[in-house]
């Protein structure tokens, strides 16, 4: 490592250039040697873990079971189509229910930190609301709403369980994420407060102009976390009938007694949901760059 | 005789138990200067806030223009606007651009068409040297730049007095000249002032009156050359050495 940094500085011994333009800034060439050997231990370590994992799992006794009930490639073709079919709804479901969520707990938040006194029963409302649907699990709610409220058959009111299925999740969801936006807005300066009072805007426009673009902002890392719990929430739908992926392969698995649709609808989800998690990632380094640029 | 701008008159004020003002009182004449200077602590800022209702006082009468600053007719933004405040860390809206920052009072507050709010904000940039940076965001600003701005915004709505909290006390000591200079041509213009601040050469040059605060008490209050010069208080004199002794005056 040392000769290496000996032969990195020509400087040294370079005539420092005292008159004219400044010296070109030095010049980094790529190394192949110190850049293949990190890259070829990493790939033979990865090589020898994995396989041997491989080779421990494919020489079980039990293997060529567990594959036929699990990753049969043919039952996985022929419960494709069915399952994919029901991932659409999953994907429907989640944006509108996403898009819901973000409005009403937008309003509950906001509701929330408004300080004149005439809010208080409203305050005390959101604050209920928020420890009720924190504190029951979505489930339940789920089970509630969408068997218990289209069996009441009410008139003027959609009869679907998976209208109201998705209220459910609405409501749920909407507990956190509320919790959520209050952190951001309580994260902004209290100085903003003062400097928007002091220019003679209301409470409501200083909520409006200053408090919640910045407070918005700061809560989109957090917010990414629960856009794709939400992804894979909405399978909580299937429980009350609606034909989403996860229900389709339980059809399918219930006429074969195959597992092989489920790992279908599996990996559907992970396709959808890891690509969101890099996203919320890059979101989170993107904001931690520029807080600390601020910060400077 | 000319009616006061700010009439502060016994003023009390407690944050919790603490005793923060304590029966202030101090008058201030249209188009002048009035420094406040003391240690951290001592209450000054506190009395500014009280002026234009940041923060509300506990005891005592604040008049404006001879209407107590509690007064319905004020309505909900008039006295804000009449008394306009710059803070120390400027508190510029950082998700808006400047020209954004300065022009949402006019225009949210007062109902001024965007075209108008807009043609005065670069008018009074311009007068601060900050035009080529009306689209700029704080963040992309100097300290000395923010706080010029921070000015340019409190002046957008055309108050009749300026509350200034030690606009200068989080710069680099080469940046307070060039803000330093703008409260001198606001002066120069007739502006009504009061000033807290820690450069005493400044508060010495500029100001029509000094008032020296301690423990939430006006002990002293005076003429700079007088405050300054013969300072009658002993805490007052060794408030005054200390500063000296840290090269600040």
């Amino acid at each position: 490592m040392t000769q290496k940094a000996d032969a990195a500085h020509p400087r040294a011994v370079q005539e420092p250039v005292r008159r004219g333009p400044p010296p070109p800034p030095p010049k980094r060439e790529f190394d192949w040697r110190s850049a293949a050997i990190p890259a070829a231990i990493g790939t033979l370590s990865a090589v020898i873990v994995f396989g041997s994992l491989a080779w421990v799992i494919t020489s079980a006794e039990q293997w060529p079971r567990i594959k036929l009930q699990f990753f049969s490639l043919d039952a996985m073709i022929a419960s494709f189509p069915r399952v994919l079919q029901g991932f659409w709804v999953n994907m429907q479901v989640w944006l509108t229910v996403l898009g819901c969520i973000l409005i009403w707990a937008l309003v509950l938040a906001v509701v929330r930190s408004l300080r004149a006194p005439w809010f208080a029963p409203f305050r005390l409302m959101v604050v209920i609301y928020i420890d009720i649907f924190r504190g029951v699990p979505v489930l339940l709610l789920v089970l509630l709403f969408g068997f218990g409220i289209p069996a009441l058959s009410l008139p003027g009111l959609p009869n679907s369980g998976l209208f109201w299925g998705a209220v459910a999740m609405v409501l749920s969801y909407a507990a956190y994420v509320a919790e959520i936006y209050r952190s951001g807005i309580d994260a902004v300066h209290e100085g903003q407060r003062a400097a928007a009072k002091s220019l003679g805007l209301s409470e409501w426009q200083t909520l409006r102009y200053a408090i919640l673009p910045q407070a918005l902002r700061n809560v989109v890392p957090a917010l990414m976390n629960i856009v794709v719990a939400l992804q894979k929430d909405v399978a909580l739908l299937s429980v009350i009938g609606v034909r989403d992926a996860v229900r389709e392969a339980q059809i399918y698995t219930a006429t074969t007694f195959n597992y092989s649709s489920l790992i279908v609808a599996a990996g559907l989800f992970l396709l959808a949901t890891i690509p969101m998690a890099r996203l919320a990632d890059y979101l989170s380094r993107r904001d931690r760059r520029r807080r600390l640029q601020i910060a400077e | 005789m000319t009616k006061p701008m700010i009439e502060i008159d016994t003023v009390t004020k407690y944050f919790g138990d603490k005793l923060v003002l304590d029966r202030v009182s101090l008058t201030v004449n249209p188009h002048e200067v009035v420094c406040l200077i003391g240690a951290s602590g001592s209450g000054k800022s506190t009395l500014l806030r009280c002026i234009n209702r940041l923060v509300d006082h506990d005891y005592g009468t604040i008049r404006l223009d001879g209407m107590a600053n509690d007064d319905p007719r004020f309505g909900k933004t008039g006295l804000q606007q009449r008394a306009s405040i710059v803070f120390q860390a400027y508190n510029l809206f950082p998700h808006m651009t400047v020209l954004d920052n300065i022009t949402l009072a006019p225009r949210r507050v007062q109902g001024q068409p965007r075209a108008e709010a807009e043609e005065r904000g670069r008018a009074v940039l311009g007068r601060f040297g900050m035009d080529s940076f009306a689209a700029s965001y704080p963040e992309q600003l100097s300290g000395g730049q923010q706080q010029r701005v921070a000015i340019a915004r409190a002046l957008m709505t055309r108050p009749d007095v300026l509350l200034l909290d030690e606009i200068t006390a989080a710069l680099d000591p080469e940046l307070v000249g060039e803000v330093l200079a703008i409260i001198r041509g606001l002066k120069d213009e007739g502006m009504t002032m009061m000033i807290v601040t820690h450069e005493m050469g400044f508060a010495r040059e500029c100001a029509d009156r000094v008032a020296f605060l301690d423990g939430g008490v006006i002990l002293e209050e005076e003429t700079p050359d007088r405050l300054f010069g013969a300072p009658q208080e002993p805490r007052t004199r060794a408030f005054l050495q200390r500063i000296v002794a840290s090269g600040r005056l």
